[in-house]
């Protein structure tokens, strides 16, 4: 019988079965950023263990950082100096890479890895961060862990990894125009719940994935997370190695073919037989939104916000409810038309060269709506200066967006800036949670695009509307 | 790291499904380089009536009497989602919660709690939801008895259910060892699969 993807990364790596579903596997790459790297490289230095392949290892400063132009060390996160600080010390200690504030390939961790070439087929990479299943969009068996695990991954090259069971999710068809990968995954996310991955390392495949640039496929990837899952991976091809190929740290020249020739057996075999299929039909599916504080609370933008007295599962329904009254919203209410606040484009989702060109082309010779708060913040300072040489950054400050430095941001509050309590906001990130982006800010995910025309309409819109216009 | 070998108490139910860990503890709430310190961020923003107070907030679970307590928690499904942070386990065990019991849990909150000496059971949703009617009925009393070595958890009502756990993860929060120290255990075969492995992907070895 033939072999999945997940399974051909899997029998590479092994150092050793456990011999009770686990194994003892070898990881290639370790990330990190100032939040969780500072803590295991300290956690690292104090129990006088050393990092067994430093030049393997690459950290980026995004979680801590502002993004406000003329940036330095200091912060308005409480006591976020000190994460900065430590990690810069303790990644010199150990002689790990790091990019640093100033550097030019500074930025979201998931977004600068692969721009690098950090990240490439058939390999290992493992980081503290839950969204690095961001990188498995090279065909990479790529995941979050925690801080103790990353000491793990720092000091021995190796973790030791509960088998998972396999999924195919399989996008069939092809979606229409102004249909992104995001709401591909949105509606994954929304059609098998938040928990519908659990357990299960994914391929994502199909007609509309063969179709998807790359940088579409990271955004596709970013969410397996948000799916239950333990990562997600779409096999390499053309479109792949041509992505790859220059990278600064990918195979050079002398290499480059031998390295093609093996990432060519990595695809799954025809054969092959996963513990679980889904099939997605792309050619119905509209922009998605979410309305509540799950990715699993979302519909199109042509629907309106659920009853929760249609719901037949206990929890489910309670889950609905406490999520409406957060949201501030009532059942039937339709999402086209509902009036923000803020308008937020940026993360390890969606906020890649092609991300700030969609909403750019939306955005462009309009302006945002009177009392809206709209900010760009590209997702690495790569991006930003790509974007910067064909005029982005002019058409979005130009509109009424603030342009911002590369990080993390606004995905999440830390202490200091927020979109707003109470606040309505349309945001290109991956999380709705309670609190998430702010204290009682109600968020709304979306495409770049969508929040590119919800901040010139000043409420939820039809992108495809507004392109038509 | 400690021991986890039994342990009966007061359980809280929080039923609620995808707890997420920003909930768990709110980004605001990391404000050192530190594993210490982070109790009283634990549900920071159900527990206190203000951002940033340390007002509690009397509806919350955990700031009722018997429940304060608490040395288990009982969730709905997919507790611990979102965010990597291993400090929403930290903030639990210094709280002083050693065992969650949901229908199921985010993979890195699971592994995560495993490295730090809490126990995640997984036991069905009905059968949570009847545990979860036991203790509240007499919280102080009706405690919920785990048996990691047996694998079992009992409560008043006689009922007794069992759970899985990988023998690697078992023996890891019994013996509070220190997986670092484990696998190093094995570091000749890890540095002999490095050197084949160097030869089949040179390009790999930067």
């Amino acid at each position: 019988m033939g072999r999945t993807i997940i399974e051909k990364l899997w029998d590479a790596h092994s150092v050793a079965d456990l011999g009770d579903g686990s194994h003892l596997l070898y990881i290639d790459r370790v990330m990190f950023h100032e939040r969780t790297g500072s803590i295991a490289l300290k956690g690292l230095e104090a129990a006088g263990r050393k990092v067994r392949n430093p030049e393997q290892v690459f950290g980026c400063m995004d979680h801590i950082v502002d993004t406000i132009p003329g940036r330095t060390d200091e912060t308005m996160v409480p006591g976020g100096n000190a994460f900065i600080t430590t990690t810069r010390d303790a990644a010199q200690k150990a002689g790990v890479n790091l990019f640093d504030l100033g550097d030019d390939r500074q930025g979201i961790v998931h977004v600068v890895s692969p721009e690098q070439g950090i990240v490439l087929p058939g390999v290992t990479l493992v980081c503290p961060d839950s969204h690095t299943c961001t990188q498995g969009a090279v065909g990479a068996l790529a995941w979050g862990i925690g801080s103790t695990e990353a000491e793990h991954a720092m000091a021995t090259k190796t973790l030791v990894v509960k088998k998972p069971k396999t999924m195919r999710v399989r996008f069939d068809g092809q979606p229409g125009l102004g249909i992104t990968a995001k709401d591909l995954i949105l509606r994954l996310i929304g059609e098998y719940t938040a928990a519908g991955g659990g357990g299960y390392a994914i391929e994502f495949a199909g007609e509309a994935i063969r179709a998807m640039p790359m940088e579409a496929r990271f955004t596709l990837c970013n969410m397996a997370v948000e799916f239950g899952a333990w990562t997600g991976i779409i096999a390499p091809d053309e479109c792949t190695y041509a992505y790859c190929d220059g990278r600064p740290f990918a195979p050079k020249a002398h290499v480059w073919e031998q390295a093609l020739a093996h990432w060519k057996t990595l695809p799954s075999d025809a054969d092959a037989v996963f513990d679980k299929e889904i099939v997605i039909d792309c050619a119905d599916i509209v922009p998605q939104v979410t309305w509540g504080t799950s990715p699993q609370h979302e519909t199109g933008i042509d629907g309106v916000v659920p009853d929760p007295a249609n719901e037949p599962d206990a929890n489910r329904r309670q889950s609905i409810e406490r999520a409406l009254e957060y949201m501030d919203l009532t059942p039937g209410t339709p999402l086209e038309g509902l009036p923000i606040d803020s308008a937020f484009i940026g993360s390890c989702t969606n906020a890649r060269l092609s991300d700030l060109r969609a909403a750019g082309a939306i955005v462009k010779g309009r302006k945002v709506a009177a009392g809206v708060k709209a900010i760009v913040v590209p997702g690495s300072s790569q991006v930003k200066l790509a974007a910067e040489a064909e005029g982005l950054d002019a058409v979005f400050t130009e509109a009424g967006f603030e342009w911002r430095e590369s990080g993390c941001s606004m995905c999440f509050f830390a202490g200091g800036e927020n979109l707003g309590q109470e606040k309505r906001a349309v945001s290109s990130t991956n999380r709705n949670f309670e609190n998430r982006q702010g204290p009682r800010t109600r968020t709304h995910l979306a495409s770049p695009a969508m929040v590119a025309a919800a901040a010139i309409a000043g409420h939820l819109t039809d992108v495809r509307k507004l392109e038509q216009s | 790291m400690e021991k986890f070998i039994e342990l009966t108490a007061i359980a809280a139910p929080l039923l609620r499904i995808n707890i997420d860990t920003d909930a768990i503890i709110p980004s605001r709430e990391l404000k050192r380089v530190s594993k210490k310190g982070l109790g009283t961020g634990l549900f920071a923003g159900w527990r206190y009536t203000e951002l940033g107070s340390r007002i509690e907030n009397p509806d919350f679970i955990l700031n009722q009497p018997p429940y304060r307590d608490a040395g288990i928690l009982l969730s709905g499904a997919n507790f611990g989602c979102g965010s990597s942070r291993e400090h929403a386990v930290w903030s639990l065990a210094e709280w002083g919660i050693r065992a969650i019991i949901a229908p199921s849990f985010g993979a890195i909150f699971y592994s995560n709690c495993v490295r730090n000496g809490i126990l995640p059971v997984i036991l069905d949703d009905e059968r949570i939801a009847t545990l979860a009617d036991i203790v509240s009925a007499n919280p102080a009393e009706n405690r919920i008895a785990i048996d990691l070595e047996q694998q079992t958890v009992v409560a008043v009502d006689g009922g007794t259910d069992t759970f899985d756990i990988t023998p690697a993860d078992r023996r890891m929060l019994m013996e509070g060892l220190d997986p670092i120290a484990v696998t190093m255990q094995r570091d000749d075969e890890i540095l002999a699969f490095q050197a084949r492995d160097r030869l089949k992907r040179p390009w790999v070895y930067l």
